[in-house]
């Protein structure tokens, strides 16, 4: 589309479309999308899950799966028509004109053989070397993306390495033969905040360095923005708009890339920002009145430790306290053991060490396995993380928000609980005709809304919030945050809200805490402590967080 | 409420046969074998246990489709009587052990620990011994009789069913929904029985037919070696082991038919496991 006209690009797609054959006859994924690359440049190719971002790339290199067919279009490369190649023409493409990365690091490296042969297999497979050549080569390359000890690292297990460093054996695989293009599906999905700073800023630093034109694909607009010189934005397999990353943000043209952008949390937006005015839940006005003296703190936990069977230590000296209808953050990278603290919390394990009181009452003595038949159980609630399986697979919508109210409240299934039930899906704003549905015939926001209508069912007074959006894209995001917001404020309800995504807990959060290792690092009111982060840790946090920057005023 | 489920579960059952024919024919013998058990009495020609010497071993004829043995009874009807007594032994086999395996490795997948541990071990030992002669041994120390069949039959089938509910609980334990039925006020016994079990039950479908065949043919095998059923209890076993005296004579339809019967009940049961695999693995719905 745009492009000087005397460099011949690396790549040019025209018109390219996609079908994919499925049992309700085809669908097409890619709808005509038309763009180029010049050779050495960074494009974002960023849309939502089902924008047909992947089956562009997948596309391009010729790795769709059986069922899908390039329908029309033309793929050039290098002035060459690739869009039909095969047998020999692809197996020389492959690899040493176009690389690919996956998002899934793990899943794409062979887990019986040391990360050094498979390196050394990507080489053998397009130069003629000898095995002990290959070896020094992957070694070089090992070096190159920066692994710790690469002479030790050469016979490891891809088990034996954290995500980040599989990711980055990864990229040694795929400039293994120096190609022209590389192609990045969701590179860092799944990798901590500080993990996917180190590993983009190598994967950019690399590409820069050996000329190699890169495409990003993203569902994350201030990754592209951070990185790519230039953004395509897809959606239903057709292209939106494409800018410079500047003026996509602050000047998007089409209706979507503004939504889009409007959804995506930056370091100062609100909640009432997320989604564009028409469809803004409207937010009830509370005066938040400081509860009266006397009242007592609504949970107050007590150097609660979790020490595992196997002698690890998940949560060491853990203390907090929070007031009824008050939002605290729990902020950390995996292993942090905020998941954990966040159950011990929520009485679904036991604590080894330490005192959860509830309301005054100790909850912490109360096995966990006997929890359920406690008073309290319907007073604290939880959410859980991935909406696709936070569901009974065998559970109707409706089923999965009567649960607690036949187990915690003693209802009976008849008029009375239907009508609860649809309150319920009324106030999460899930349609009641979708209530007679399983889990798999409802998209991910309406799995989620299900999750949050079954923990609010009971009216709890403490919800624990893990990840609840984590896996959502977005603009669905933007909904679920407004949503909860609306409901905490409805029912003066206190949030403990696990996340490593700083900017959402900033806006949802009063306080925040941030946890390493199983301790506590830094806590304060969230603004505050983003703005002004005391430890180098947090700052490091805050500082690996892709944003865009904000508009020029 | 299930009106949905049902009508695109039919649809998606449907879909599958006609991409699967074998599947549907598999099916199919099944439907007709489990009802010539359910019928026998009424379907048989002669009566399968009276003997007429005068007509011993006949070769197939229009009056004994199947021949006659050496006793003169009718190899057909003996045939259609026996279906009731083997499949009888075998879904009663496969019940007993499904209902306890998948119970003990459900709760063992879920607690993990030393009750796994324990379970494991055991299963562990059980797998070391040759199975067919582990039923032996078992048959052969509680005395010939059908529910000695049965029993010795569930045993050896019983450390699949374990593994396999062990290993489908235990992937699961730690998922949203399981997690999610504690918090609603679930005991860990209800959410392993209640919420667990459910999931893995189509899985285990697909290892109970498949593990049918396999107890017909190990209640087959008993009575062939003179373990199981006494004659002149019609069973397909101690048919071809009676049967096989006269095949060096030339009278192979002793053999052949009660053979034959056995085969396809065998591969009928084993297609369709195969069918069953496509038919309830719903990330196969796509």
């Amino acid at each position: 589309m745009i492009g000087s006209e005397n460099i011949q690009p690396l790549l040019e797609v025209e018109n390219l479309k996609v079908t994919f054959s499925t049992r309700r006859g085809l669908v097409e994924a890619v709808r005509g999308v038309s763009l180029s690359l010049q050779p050495g440049e960074m494009l974002g190719l960023v849309g939502e899950s089902g924008s047909g971002k992947s089956v562009t790339g997948f596309a391009i290199t010729h790795l769709l799966d059986r069922a899908g067919h390039i329908t029309e279009g033309l793929i050039r490369f290098k002035g060459q028509d690739i869009t039909r190649a095969g047998g020999a023409d692809l197996r020389s493409l492959h690899g040493a004109a176009m690389a690919m990365i996956f998002q899934n690091p793990r899943a794409a490296l062979n887990p019986i053989r040391t990360v050094g042969q498979q390196i050394a297999d990507a080489i053998l497979a397009h130069r003629r070397l000898s095995r002990a050549e290959a070896q020094a080569e992957a070694l070089s390359l090992l070096k190159a993306v920066q692994i710790r000890d690469p002479e030790r690292r050469m016979g490891a297990y891809p088990h034996e390495l954290s995500g980040g460093m599989c990711q980055r054996v990864m990229i040694a695989v795929a400039i293994s033969c120096n190609p022209s293009l590389l192609i990045a599906d969701e590179p860092t999905t799944g990798l901590d905040v500080t993990t996917q700073k180190v590993v983009m800023d190598l994967l950019a630093r690399i590409a820069a360095d050996r000329g190699m034109a890169t495409i990003l694909i993203t569902h994350d607009l201030g990754l592209a923005a951070r990185y790519c010189a230039r953004v395509v934005v897809m959606e239903q397999g057709r292209l939106v708009e494409e800018a410079e990353p500047l003026t996509l943000f602050h000047r998007p043209q089409h209706p979507y890339t503004r939504r889009l952008v409007a959804a995506s949390p930056t370091a100062t937006s609100r909640i009432e920002d997320l989604v564009p005015d028409g469809e803004r839940i409207p937010l009830v006005a509370v005066t938040e009145l400081p509860p009266p003296h006397g009242t007592p703190l609504l949970l107050d936990v007590k150097a609660v430790s979790k020490r595992f069977d196997d002698g690890t230590v998940g949560v060491a000296d853990f203390s907090m306290t929070m007031r009824g209808g008050e939002s605290v953050g729990l902020v950390g990278e995996s292993g942090s053991g905020k998941s954990t603290t966040s159950r011990m919390i929520c009485r679904l394990i036991d604590a080894s060490a330490g005192e959860i009181l509830f309301d005054g009452q100790s909850i912490g003595q109360i096995p966990a396995r006997d929890f359920h038949r406690s008073e309290l159980r319907r007073d604290i609630q939880i959410v859980f993380q991935d909406p696709n399986d936070s569901l009974n697979p065998r559970y109707t919508a409706f089923d999965c928000i009567a649960h607690p109210l036949l187990r915690l409240m003693n209802m009976r299934s008849g008029d009375k609980l239907r009508q609860r039930v649809e309150e319920c899906a009324d106030r999460v704003g899930l349609p009641r005709e979708l209530l007679s549905r399983f889990p798999h015939q409802l998209s991910g926001g309406q799995k989620a809304r299900v999750g949050i209508a079954r923990a609010i069912a009971c009216k709890p007074r403490l919800l624990v919030l893990d990840e609840p959006t984590a896996a959502l894209d977005v603009s669905v995001q933007a909904v679920v945050l407004q949503l909860l917001n609306k409901l905490r404020r409805e029912d003066n309800l206190a949030f403990l809200f696990v996340s490593h995504d700083l900017n959402v807990v900033r806006m949802m959060c009063d306080r925040t805490i941030v946890l390493r290792t199983g301790v506590i690092v830094e806590q304060g009111e969230s603004r505050a402590l983003f703005a002004n982060p005391q430890t180098d840790y947090t700052r490091e946090l805050v500082d690996a967080v892709p944003h865009i920057a904000p508009a020029p005023a | 409420m299930s009106t949905i489920e049902t009508s695109s579960t039919l649809r998606h059952t449907a879909f599958v046969l006609r991409g699967n024919p074998v599947t549907a024919i598999a099916a199919a013998g099944a439907l007709l074998l489990a009802l010539l058990a359910i019928s026998a009495p009424w379907l048989t020609p002669y009566d399968p246990i009276a003997s007429e010497v005068s007509a011993a071993l006949q070769p197939p004829s229009a009056a004994h489709w199947f021949g006659t043995d050496q006793l003169g009874r009718d190899v057909l009807s003996r045939l259609i009587v026996a279906s009731r007594l083997d499949l009888t032994i075998a879904v009663t086999a496969v019940a007993v052990s499904f209902a306890l395996g998948s119970v003990v490795g459900a709760l063992c997948g879920y607690a993990g620990g030393r009750l796994d541990k324990a379970v494991g071990r055991f299963v562990d030992v059980l797998m070391a011994f040759p199975l067919f002669v582990l039923a032996m041994a078992m048959v052969a120390a509680l005395g010939n009789r059908v529910e000695n069949i049965v029993i010795a039959t569930a045993i050896i089938n019983l450390p699949f069913y374990i593994r396999f509910a062990r290993a489908e609980v235990n992937i699961r334990r730690n998922l949203g929904w399981v997690e999610a039925a504690r918090a609603c006020g679930e005991s860990h016994v209800a959410v392993v029985l209640r919420f667990l079990l459910p999931n893995v039950l189509p899985a285990m479908a697909v290892q109970m037919s498949l593990n049918l065949g396999w107890a017909i043919l190990n209640a087959a095998g008993l009575s062939f070696i003179g373990l199981g059923v006494k004659p002149p209890t019609p069973e397909w076993g101690i048919m071809v082991a009676e049967g096989a005296r006269f095949i060096s004579t030339g009278r192979w339809w002793l053999v052949a038919f009660p053979g034959l019967a056995l085969m396809s009940a065998v591969l009928c049961f084993n297609l369709l496991g195969d069918g069953l695999r496509d038919i309830l693995d719903p990330r196969m719905r796509t």
